[in-house]
């Protein structure tokens, strides 16, 4: 380029007087070159800033997505040697609480240690009122989160307590004040009438009623406890009830009780579970858990809501059962899924009490983390040499270790485990459900239920509901192009051309609204009528076209060609006039009058008013003129050398137009339908507006559906930022952006080389 | 042509039924699209026009006749069938169709709800008494029935025939006092809540400063005791005019001979359709309009005007404008004319082409995510941390929706600004480069003022996507209803974290989120008709500038 600063002008104006060299000039001229290339630096900066910008859409989309495929990570902190922890006996029961500052630890000696989390240092000790010469030979817990815990006795007795913290703040000082309560008396409850010592207990409180059980050997001893407490002296009345129960053959291992009372899981024997109906106090049926003679349970309990049995085994697996209904009503313990720790005996299974994963320890000292829905293993780690015990906290984001008379603290961190790759789109086989399924449920109204969090379905909706617009815009708009491009008059093309673009430019909500609030009630009415327009429109343009190939002469020549579109403008009113006039009559005359409840009761199809079929013809209507004009495009420009030489070889203008000029243009028509489909996809307003937004798969032109943009533009407002749902949906619009892309990137390229032929053409 | 087509062999074996097929295609696009127009038009438009108050006796067999009065909103024939099945104690014979009537009966707080589905069969006696009144109410909807008499503070001031005379020039007084009601409320007491969250947000900052001694306390004090001294004065005007504002009523009888009172400070407009001739009805359709176009809603936004959402899309596509101009154009100056062209340019040109197919939903996303929280979250935790745990700019407002929007229409920007950068002739340029200008100065006096028609395209193209974009702005800073206008007179007068109200949300949020559909709907073809006919004109204006751009460079050409 011409640098201004550094020449000097050597021109000779001599002859004419003048001297471009002057110094003003020349600082002049280096002002003017320091300009250019300030002003060079300042556009590329600029300019590659806006085009940078643009591409962070994409990476922060994904540095969102990414945290939630990452595992979990554990950060250990030095082990501790308390001193109280020297004197106290062998630990039954260790437990962190809700702030993770307070760590409770039950040894069987019966004394209850509470000690500060961090330092490990004693708080206070409290030691449990149990009979002079009885041990604690059992422990068993409610669900995760109650503190409920059961201390089976040797004599044959239970002892039941809650340890409770309460906060407090004197002095503005957050403090913690642990204590034990006896929700059910001091006094320990009879459990076994005879006395003897209790291998396993466990209990539950559901409502009112306490559920305690205790094994001796192979008996089963139930109790019903009815707590009522007297309001006005506070003081606690019982009731008690014995339910007997089927006896087991086998020494029994495990007792878990189901929440709501409904059932009672004895594990038992090598590995065998029996199930009982609480109800009816009768045997469901007795399982088979392990199938390989030399595997063994060697520990089983309940994750979070209670419906899930987590069997851990010898060879270091964990498999997930709960009871699912059978087609014939009754319903049967299911295995759904299993885990693998290393290659060692299960000791210890910890459900979390917020999500339904869990911890899972084996008698060397390895820990794993998973979480049952997303059927995901975490992280597995070794965090003690040999036989360990775990506590974990309510948030799942403490763990403490005790081993060999040391205490050690473990940060977990572990945000998005529900989440996997299985889980967003693949068949998962949620509890309380018959068989696996894809299902979108982002929301419920306890924690007991698992997020069900399924693209499936969103995509299944989204592609349903861009297949049902492409089946009325890609033939509609490719035909309308191809004549716009090749037949009609240039008179009529103008005027054409703006109407398609007036159609482009309709926003969506316009559309939306159109579809939601006036197609959708008038379809439901007039089905009859849409369905004959499908038969009689074509039936129809023919007939208007055979009729004036019949006409005098006069006549035809009087309309020059390429008008044949604004001809069979009354000809489609009148038709569409009929078809919908008449669909009435129809509806009488072929369903009983009512052809929606012809469709549901007769076919067994069942109806939604906001449906496929509405959401096909709006989004189509909004997809037409893209792919018209892109078409269009794509036919007008292809060689009129190639179309004179077809037709002057004796083709007819159709003959030209499919074996010459659509062949010629197919990739550009290709792309348009590409492009089309993805704008199809990512249509939000119509479809939110026009469907019921229910996350079905079903492809029925009858029912509606719920696609990925919709869902997003429905539940973002109220998803918890930086939570598992946000992050999914997160990844729905990034899904939506890379197929939209795709989808884009390949049209161009199929166009770009389009172009180059023609211009070799 | 010569051959003989009276044959329907060899008429299919031409291809001309294709052709005619082919050609359906089109006329079925054109006639959807003015077909869509047309409805939208005709149900908006007809909303205003003050139809005729029927009164008719109605007779459901088996039950006692009554009389209701109302206007029909709707008429359809149904299949006797339809109606027997949803349990209506139709007669077998008769016959295949009956019609079936909406009537808008109004007077919600009598009846519950102000629309009921009639059979027209079931209807005789149809007659429009010229006294029947229609009074358009502040709340509850229309009130059908007729006038009984006017009292003031209780005692009786007019009856009969004379009432109507009298009534008309309370309604005026009302009005006015209504718009000075307005004006106290929302300019003048606006402006004292504004300044005294002020005061607050200053106190605490100086607080959280550690800055605040007795001399700024006792400033702070003395400006609060200020505001409330203002306050004070408002109101005692605010009561009086209140009691001004509800001095009068009316007492009104239905149709069916239930009396009723009203207080006229909740009456908008009172009118008699059914007595007022062609030049009536054309004044008060254009009454309507205006009062469409320039009013607050009213009753969750089922009635009354669309004045705010205009006046928020407006505003934010007006930011929007702002901030995209520069950048795209600055983008594109650098894309094709800074940038060596080769593979690379090649690629972003085509992504940048390809982000104008980008869902809009994904911007959406987008703009809560990094906008809203991560930009809006560090900009409070820097300059707002007086205002916290309450969010100033980490919540979805103006600003955000319109850079949203900026960055989802500056593709369409770049690629006009490029289109015509591309079309300026090699000529142009050289010649002024030849004359020994600059780059920049080639480009600065010649090369852009020659593509600034097509930057306007480009832009005017951004503005009628912008304005009709709904999905991003639902996660990123559009409301229901908002309580102030972005733009007032209070400081800092520009409210760029508020949230706005928008025509496109509008109609998404009163027609399928409304608990009164049926009353919202004419108001969402209305509004639908507005944004419809902007975003129309806006595209028309680009295709002309366009056009018309052509037609330039193809002289320069040669």
């Amino acid at each position: 380029m011409n640098d201004l600063a550094s020449e000097t002008m050597t021109a000779s104006p001599k002859s004419l007087g003048l001297d471009f060299n002057t110094p003003a000039l020349q600082r002049k001229r280096r002002l003017r070159a320091l300009k250019d290339r300030i002003a060079r630096r300042a556009v590329s900066i600029g300019g590659m800033a806006v085009l940078g910008a643009i591409t962070l859409i994409f990476f922060y989309l994904a540095y969102v997505v990414l945290p939630m495929f990452q595992g979990a990570s554990l950060d250990s902190r030095k082990p501790v040697q308390a001193a109280w922890l020297n004197e106290a006996a062998a630990p039954l029961l260790l437990t962190l609480e809700e702030q993770n500052q307070m760590g409770m630890r039950l040894d069987q000696g019966g004394q209850v240690q509470f000690f500060d989390a961090k330092s490990m240092q004693a708080v206070s000790r409290v030691q449990l009122p149990i009979p002079a010469d009885t041990r604690i030979v059992a422990v068993g817990q409610d669900q995760p989160g109650s503190n409920r815990v059961a201390l089976g006795l040797s004599n044959g007795q239970v002892l039941v307590f809650q340890h409770v913290y309460k906060i407090t703040y004197p002095n503005d000082v957050k403090t913690i004040n642990p204590s034990i309560e006896y929700p059910f008396g001091e006094a320990p409850i009879e459990l076994d009438t005879q006395g003897r010592e209790l291998d396993h207990v466990g209990l539950s409180l559901n409502g009112g009623t306490l559920m305690l059980v205790g094994s001796t050997g192979t008996e089963l001893q139930v109790l019903s406890l009815g707590r009522e407490e007297n309001l006005m002296t506070g003081e606690v009345s019982l009731s008690e009830e014995r339910v007997s129960l089927p006896q087991i053959s086998e020494p029994i291992k495990a007792l878990i009780i189901d929440p709501r009372h409904l059932w009672l899981y004895v594990i038992n024997g090598r590995a065998t579970a029996d199930v009982f109906d609480m109800r009816n106090n009768s045997l469901n049926g007795r399982y088979k858990l392990l199938g390989d003679a030399k595997l063994e349970v060697t520990n089983a309990t309940s994750l979070l809501g209670g419906i899930s049995l987590m069997i851990g085994d010898n060879s270091g697996a964990i498999q997930q059962w709960f009871m699912v209904r059978q087609d014939d009503g009754k319903a049967e313990l299911t295995s759904i899924r299993s885990f693998q720790l290393a290659g060692n005996p299960i000791i210890q299974i910890l459900p979390e009490e917020r999500r339904k994963g869990f911890f899972a320890l084996d008698n060397k000292g390895n820990l794993g983390i998973f979480h049952s829905t997303a059927h995901r293993t975490l992280l597995t780690e070794p965090v003690a040499e040999g036989q360990a015990m775990l506590a974990l906290s309510p948030r799942a984001n403490r763990v403490l270790v005790e081993t060999d008379g040391q205490l050690q603290r473990l940060l977990v961190d572990n945000p998005h485990p529900e989440i996997s790759w299985s889980s967003l789109w693949g068949k998962v086989w949620y509890e309380n459900y018959d068989a696996p399924q894809y299902v979108w449920q982002s929301t419920s109204a306890s924690t007991d239920n698992e997020p069900k969090l399924s693209l499936a379905p969103l995509a299944f909706g989204t592609l349903k509901a861009a297949f049902y617009a492409m089946l009325l815009a890609a033939p509609l708009a490719i035909a309308a192009a191809l004549y716009t491009a090749y037949f009609m008059a240039p008179a009529l093309r103008r005027k054409v051309k703006p109407v398609i673009e007036l159609m482009e430019a309709l926003p969506t909500v316009i559309l939306g609204f159109f579809a939601g609030l006036f197609l959708a009630p008038y379809v439901e009415g007039h089905l009859p009528g849409i369905f004959s327009l499908l038969i009689f429109t074509p039936i129809g343009i023919l007939l208007a076209g055979y009729l004036w190939s019949r006409l005098p002469e006069s006549i035809r020549l009087s309309v020059p060609d390429g008008w044949e579109s604004a001809l069979l403008i009354p000809v489609i009113l009148l038709v569409g006039y009929l078809s919908l006039g008449l669909s009435g009559h129809v509806e009488n005359w072929l369903f009983d009058g009512n052809m929606r409840l012809w469709l549901s009761n007769d076919l067994g199809i069942p109806f939604d008013q906001r449906n496929a079929l509405v959401v096909g013809l709006a989004m189509g209507f909004a997809v037409i003129p893209t792919i018209f004009s892109i078409a269009e495009d794509a036919v007008f420009s292809v060689p009129k050398s190639l179309t004179f030489g077809s037709l002057a070889l004796g083709a007819t203008p159709w003959q030209t137009l499919t074996r010459v000029v659509i062949l010629t243009a197919s990739p550009g028509i290709f792309s348009a339908v590409m492009i089309g489909m993805g704008r199809a996809v990512g249509e939000t307003m119509i479809v939110l507006m026009a469907t019921g937004n229910t996350a079905i798969m079903d492809m029925s032109i009858f029912e509606g559906l719920r696609t990925l943009a919709a869902n997003v533009a429905v539940e973002m407002p109220e998803s918890e930022v930086g939570g598992t749902h946000y992050r999914v949906l997160f990844l729905s619009a990034l899904v939506l952006l890379g197929f939209t892309f795709v989808m884009n990137t390949l049209a161009e390229l199929v166009r770009q080389r389009l172009r180059v032929k023609y211009a070799s053409l | 042509m010569s051959v003989k087509q009276n044959n329907l062999k060899t008429w299919f074996k031409s291809g001309t039924p294709w052709i005619w097929m082919n050609a359906g295609a089109v006329s079925i696009a054109v006639i959807m699209t003015l077909g869509l127009m047309m409805v939208i038009a005709v149900r908006g438009l007809g909303h205003f026009w003050p139809a005729d108050i029927v009164e008719v006796d109605y007779q459901v067999p088996g039950q006692e006749a009554k009389v209701m009065a109302g206007e029909i909103t709707q008429i359809e024939e149904v299949p006797r069938a339809r109606l027997a099945a949803s349990g209506l104690p139709v007669d077998a014979e008769g016959g295949e169709f009956m019609t079936r009537e909406l009537f808008k009966v109004g007077n919600r707080d009598l009846y519950g709800a102000d629309f009921t589905w009639v059979v027209g069969e079931w209807l005789s006696n149809q007659r429009t008494p010229e006294n029947l009144t229609a009074f358009e109410r502040r709340e509850w909807g229309n009130f059908y029935g007729y006038l009984v008499n006017v009292k003031e503070n209780g005692v009786l001031v007019a009856e009969g025939d004379a009432s109507w005379a009298e009534l008309q020039a309370r309604i005026e007084r009302v009005e006015q006092l209504h718009n000075k009601l307005q004006r106290l409320q929302k300019k003048d007491i606006g402006r004292i809540n504004a300044g005294l969250e002020r005061i607050r947000l200053k106190t605490r900052k100086l607080e959280l400063e550690g800055r605040l001694d007795e001399v700024s306390q006792a400033e702070l004090d003395a400006e609060r005791a200020q505001w409330d001294a203002e306050y004070k004065v408002l109101e005692t005007e605010l009561i009086a005019l209140n009691q001004a504002f509800n001095r009068d009523s009316v007492t009104l009888k239905t149709v069916e001979g239930r009396e009723a009172t009203l207080s006229l400070g909740k009456v908008v407009r009172a009118f008699q359709p059914n007595a007022m001739g062609y030049l009536d009805k054309l004044g008060f359709y254009f009454a309507k309009l205006w009062e469409f176009v320039s009013d607050d809603p009213r009753e969750a936004n089922t009635e009354g005007g669309i004045f705010p959402a205009i006046f928020g899309t407006v505003m934010m596509t007006l930011i929007m404008a702002v901030i995209v101009t520069p950048f795209g154009v600055v983008a594109a100056i650098y894309l094709r004319e800074y940038a060596k062209q080769g593979p690379l340019t090649r690629v972003i040109r085509i992504a940048v082409n390809n982000l104008a197919g980008v869902p809009a939903i994904v911007y959406g996303v987008f703009g809560l995510g990094f906008f809203v929280y991560v930009l809006g979250g560090s900009l409070d935790r820097m300059f707002f941390p007086e205002a916290a745990p309450a969010p100033t700019f980490g919540t979805p407002g103006l600003l955000w929706a319109s850079l949203t929007l900026a960055i989802l229409t500056l593709p369409v920007v770049i690629v006009a600004t490029e289109e015509g950068l591309a079309r300026i002739p090699r000529a142009v340029r050289e010649g002024s480069l030849a004359l020994g200008a600059t780059k920049v100065e080639t480009l600065w006096r010649v090369v852009l003022p020659m593509a600034s028609p097509a930057m306007m395209t480009g832009l005017i193209l951004a503005v009628a996507r912008a304005a009709g974009e709904v999905a991003p702005l639902m996660l990123v800073g559009v409301v229901k209803l908002a309580p102030s206008l972005p733009l007032d007179g209070n400081y800092p007068y520009l409210h760029l974290d508020q949230k706005i109200m928008h025509l496109g949300f509008h109609i998404y949020d009163v027609g399928f989120q409304s608990p009164n559909v049926e009353a919202a709907r004419p108001l969402v073809y209305a509004t639908a008709l507005l944004l419809v006919l902007v975003i129309v004109l806006l595209n028309f204006s680009a295709v002309y500038i366009r056009n018309h751009l052509r037609e330039k460079y193809k002289a320069l050409d040669h």
